[in-house]
């Protein structure tokens, strides 16, 4: 197996000048044009423009105005989060051809300490999906196994990351679209606490749940990037104050790491429970105090996949209603069939959005109309506060909760494309950390039968850096994230 | 038809005069060239988030307090879905189920008495775009500077009952908010909109009838005629059996008509749910006290002031706080030069002539006198540095050309001449030349005296002391 270098010792090899700038996009890109073909984690790239950029970093370290860590490091970047007149289209045909006139305040940061994008990653329609296969620009492939998918939605970044073609990427969680793809590719991502990255730029799928976070091949380089994105933005008003102390390391020793029931019950596949539990295992090792849990005598798993789902969608419709092909994007106008304004509405978002994406749009706009309202959508938003309550409950007990980041190892590329309840059932253990705006860090825990298996730390909000040292810890110990696999 | 009553409820979309945009940093200015006072935010670019002004809420609140509201401690705003070109996120950002100002009024007085005009609830929303139709190319541009300019939406009670009463309680309303600063009130530039929701019902019904809304008035007086003719069609209806159909009306006020634009099974479906990009935002008590402390003091409280303080009389003082532009000259010019009685006198005879003389509105009045040179004006007058005629003259190249009094008065040698030699011959050669009226005086006709001093202030080109030119005069003829 090849080895691959992580984010903070290119850095730290370019700052003892071992390495160029330069040199570091240009492996990138040796990596992309080896494997691409193959995995086709990007939708698009530019190479000259990647190879200026590091040009221009390289002199600003030589001349000492760029002395981060992550200096020079070539990154890539989900397609849904915004870069100055770089084309952003969510993967989706609608916004094909999109430049934004601004950068996402994540953009801003990361070019603000030298870092290189290196392209955008392909991902789920509007990052709808589970599976990468969503997108309007083609499937990503699991770099284990080029039959099977990488996750999703953030199934670009991390196969850009697995396959060494970008240091480390940003992706976005909703419901589990960083640590859903980490797990399948054996990548390690974090999903932040909501409000702890800026939103500003990030093309909204459910406002409410998206956050931006960090994908790498360790969790040192996840929290050098989360460094960077996060902090109060006062271009969006859901940013928190509370910063994350993330040079604060906790030890893992007196820890409670407490495992959900629920979680380890029906639909979880046999190794991956193993996997998880062997993990819980080592941690006691290290001194932590694991136990078991129920989260309540009613069954809230039951519920949090539906709710999630009504505010989702109901969230989604509205934000993706700006999509008219008149302003940006696809549109279906021409001067000679499409007189009229209606058709060209009509026209422009059926030939625009895919089929998950409609799905959820028609969903979204029936649980908000007039009469079912307070049955789904107010119902959901009830669902959410429980849940809330819930996990603040589990957290008077627990440090961690440890679970399956989903419940089997990657699938075969269609083999859940047509049966989209199969697909939401795979969320199960993602998204409520969504519902309750939670922290959690996805890391590689092993393998089934030669593909990657993942697990989830969640933790309080805003202690980042308590998962984050367990994380750490436990990489120390283990080497299943150092894996990487064979394309072919 | 007697035997029906009207009822009327208003829906009254006033735009706040704050110099930013509600979710953005855009200027709110009226008039400048489309799309030039756009961004990201408020263009509804992907990925962009509104920023709440806070200074939105703090007009809301002072609207609020002004119309005795109780105001919301935690607001929240919720997204109104549906599309159009003016509408580039298509929702706009308004406030259903938390209105920031609940359950006020507003009392009136009509020939029919004083009454309270009931406020359901003042909610905050932003503005849409405009669209603007260009007819030589038969196509429609948008226009997108007026998006996110915030607006409050005051709704009232079905508590009018005639159109004196909806009139009353317009002008009523517009006076307020103007005297609050929150709004330049300008129906015409569309700063304040009413939505009239009007039905009948027989005299003593307890029910209310069907009800239209109508939209589409740019001035109280087309307000006035579109209640009286709804109101009239809809009685007409009834009387014939007819039934009234919930729908939504535009008034023609060249037709004098209105037509149907929508019923009520067309009403579109909203689909309102919380703005998930906006906190809940809480107003604490200390912040709310403030804005209460701060408030600009209310028209009728200006006019008993300007009565009690300044000793004017009842009727000038509601002359100059008709218009608060000219109330805000008098207050600024008055400010400078400490003399009420000539500042109001200026404005209520002079200044008011010269508006309507030149067709300018109160609103333009600025363009035209400013408070410092009217104060120095009424300096030179009452130092008796120039007399009250050339005063008005220079007073009359102040409007119309806009002129430093200063410098005016000085160029034109306008000063007062106590030059008494100078007087002296003047008055001299008067008599010479104006036997007949010496002659006449002399004889008891008093009116030859005024004569004579007309006669000697013409000499004079009008810059002649009056009482100098008295004194002497009378000295002399009595000689």
């Amino acid at each position: 197996m090849k080895q691959l270098q992580t984010a903070l010792d290119a850095g730290r090899a370019v700052r003892d000048k071992k390495i160029g700038a330069v040199e570091l996009v240009s492996e990138c890109f040796r990596s992309i044009e080896e494997n691409e073909p193959t995995v086709h984690a990007f939708i698009n790239f530019d190479k000259d423009a990647a190879l200026e950029r590091a040009k221009s970093v390289q002199a600003d370290i030589d001349s000492g105005k760029l002395t981060h860590p992550l200096a020079g490091v070539p990154f890539g970047s989900k397609a849904n989060i915004s870069t100055k007149g770089y084309e952003t289209n969510c993967a989706s045909k609608i916004l094909e051809g999109y430049k934004p006139v601004f950068d996402a305040t994540v953009a801003e940061k990361l070019n603000g300490i030298g870092a290189v994008c290196v392209g955008k990653c392909n991902m789920d329609e509007f990052a709808m999906g589970g599976s990468t296969e969503t997108s309007r620009y083609g499937v990503t492939r699991n770099p284990w196994d080029k039959d099977r998918v990488p996750g999703g939605s953030s199934g670009g970044s991390a196969v850009s990351v697995a396959a060494g073609e970008a240091f480390y990427a940003l992706g976005s969680d909703t419901g589990g679209s960083i640590r859903q793809p980490c797990a399948f590719c054996n990548t390690t991502g974090i999903k932040p606490t909501y409000g702890a990255v800026s939103r500003y730029g990030l093309i909204a799928y459910a406002s409410s749940l998206d956050q931006i976070g960090p994908i790498a091949r360790d969790v040192a380089d996840c929290a050098a990037v989360l460094d960077v994105i996060s902090g109060k933005d006062p271009r969006d008003m859901t940013s928190a104050e509370t910063a994350l102390n993330l040079d604060k390391k906790p030890s893992v020793s007196g820890l409670r790491i407490g495992l959900p029931r629920e979680y380890f019950a029906k639909g979880l596949d046999g190794e991956v429970a193993e996997k998880v539990r062997d993990a819980a295992k080592l941690f006691e090792k290290f001194g932590a105090e694991v136990s078991e849990f129920d989260f309540s005598e009613k069954n809230m798993a039951d519920y949090t996949a539906a709710a999630y789902y009504v505010i989702a969608c109901a969230e989604a419709s509205s934000n993706l209603s700006r999509y008219d092909g008149i302003k940006y994007g696809y549109s279906a106008f021409s001067e000679k069939d499409n007189t009229d304004l209606l058709d060209n509405y009509v026209n422009s978002r059926s030939e625009g959005f895919g089929m998950e994406v409609k799905r959820r749009i028609m969903l979204g706009a029936f649980v908000l109309s007039s009469g079912f309202y307070d049955a789904y959508y107010k119902k959901a938003l009830r669902v959410r506060d429980l849940l809330r309550e819930q996990w603040a409950k589990v957290f008077t007990d627990y440090d961690i909760v440890l679970s399956p980041v989903a419940p089997t190892t990657a699938y075969k590329i269609g083999e859940n494309l047509d049966d989209p309840l199969k697909m939401i059932l795979g969320d199960m253990y993602t998204v409520a950390v969504n519902m309750a705006g939670l922290p959690s860090v996805a890391l590689p825990a092993g393998f089934a039968k030669g593909l990657p298996v993942g697990m989830q730390l969640i933790g309080r909000h805003f202690e980042e850096n308590v998962l984050i040292s367990a994380a750490s810890e436990f990489q120390k110990e283990t080497d299943y994230h150092t894996q990487f696999p064979i394309i072919k | 038809m007697s035997q029906y009553e009207t009822v009327v409820g208003l829906e009254v979309h006033v735009e706040l005069a704050t110099k930013t945009k509600i979710f953005c940093g855009c200027s709110t200015e009226f008039g400048a060239p489309p799309n030039t006072q756009v961004c990201p935010v408020c263009s509804g670019m992907p990925g962009s988030l509104p920023v709440l002004n806070k200074e939105v809420v703090k007009y809301a609140v002072r609207a609020g307090l002004a119309l005795n509201c109780d105001i919301k401690r935690q607001n929240v705003f919720d997204r109104k879905n549906y599309f159009y070109p003016d509408l580039p996120k298509a929702y706009q950002v308004s406030q259903l189920y938390h209105p920031i100002c609940q359950n006020g009024f507003l009392e009136i007085t009509t020939s029919s008495g004083t009454k309270k005009i009931g406020i359901h609830e003042i909610h905050m929303e932003e503005d849409a775009g405009k669209l603007v139709h260009d007819p030589w190319e038969d196509c429609s541009n948008v226009d997108y500077n007026r998006c996110g300019v915030p607006l409050i939406e005051i709704v009232s009670e079905p508590d009018f009952r005639s159109a004196e009463e909806v009139v009353t309680y317009l002008e009523k309303l517009r006076e307020t908010l103007l005297y609050l600063g929150i709004s330049d009130c300008k129906m015409q530039e569309g700063s304040m909109r009413a939505d009239i929701n009007l039905s009948v019902r027989p005299v003593g019904a307890t029910e209310f009838g069907t009800r239209t809304e109508m939209k589409n008035m740019n001035s109280f007086k087309a307000i006035f005629r579109a209640v009286s003719f709804e109101a009239k069609r809809q009685i007409e209806v009834i009387s014939n059996g007819g039934t009234i159909t919930q729908q939504t009306r535009r008034w023609d006020d060249n037709k004098e008509s209105s037509f149907a634009m929508r019923d009520k099974e067309n009403a579109q479906d909203y689909r309102y749910f919380p703005e998930p990009d906006l906190i809940p935002m809480n107003l604490s008590e200390g912040w709310i006290a403030e804005i209460r402390e701060s408030m600009p003091e209310a028209a009728a409280a200006k006019r008993s002031r300007f009565v009690n303080e300044f000793k004017l009389s009842e009727y000038d003082a509601s002359v100059l706080t008709a218009e608060k532009p000219l109330c805000d000259l008098f207050e600024n010019a008055n400010g400078i030069c400490a003399n009420p009685k000539e500042v109001s006198n200026l404005i209520t005879v002079e200044i008011m002539r010269l508006m309507k003389e030149n067709a300018v509105i109160a609103d333009d009045v600025h363009k035209h006198v400013n408070p410092a040179h009217l104060a120095l004006l009424i300096k030179k007058i009452s130092d008796g540095a120039i007399n009250r005629t050339v005063g008005k003259d220079v007073l009359n190249a102040m409007f119309t050309e806009q002129v430093d009094p200063e410098a005016y008065i000085k160029e034109n040698n306008l000063e007062i001449i106590n030059d008494t030699a100078l007087i002296d011959s003047v008055i001299a050669k008067v008599l010479e030349n104006n036997a007949k009226s010496v002659e006449d005086y002399r004889a008891g006709k008093q009116k030859a005296f005024g004569s004579l001093v007309g006669q000697a202030m013409k000499e004079l080109k009008g810059k002649a002391n009056p009482v100098l030119i008295n004194e002497t005069l009378k000295k002399k003829l009595s000689e």
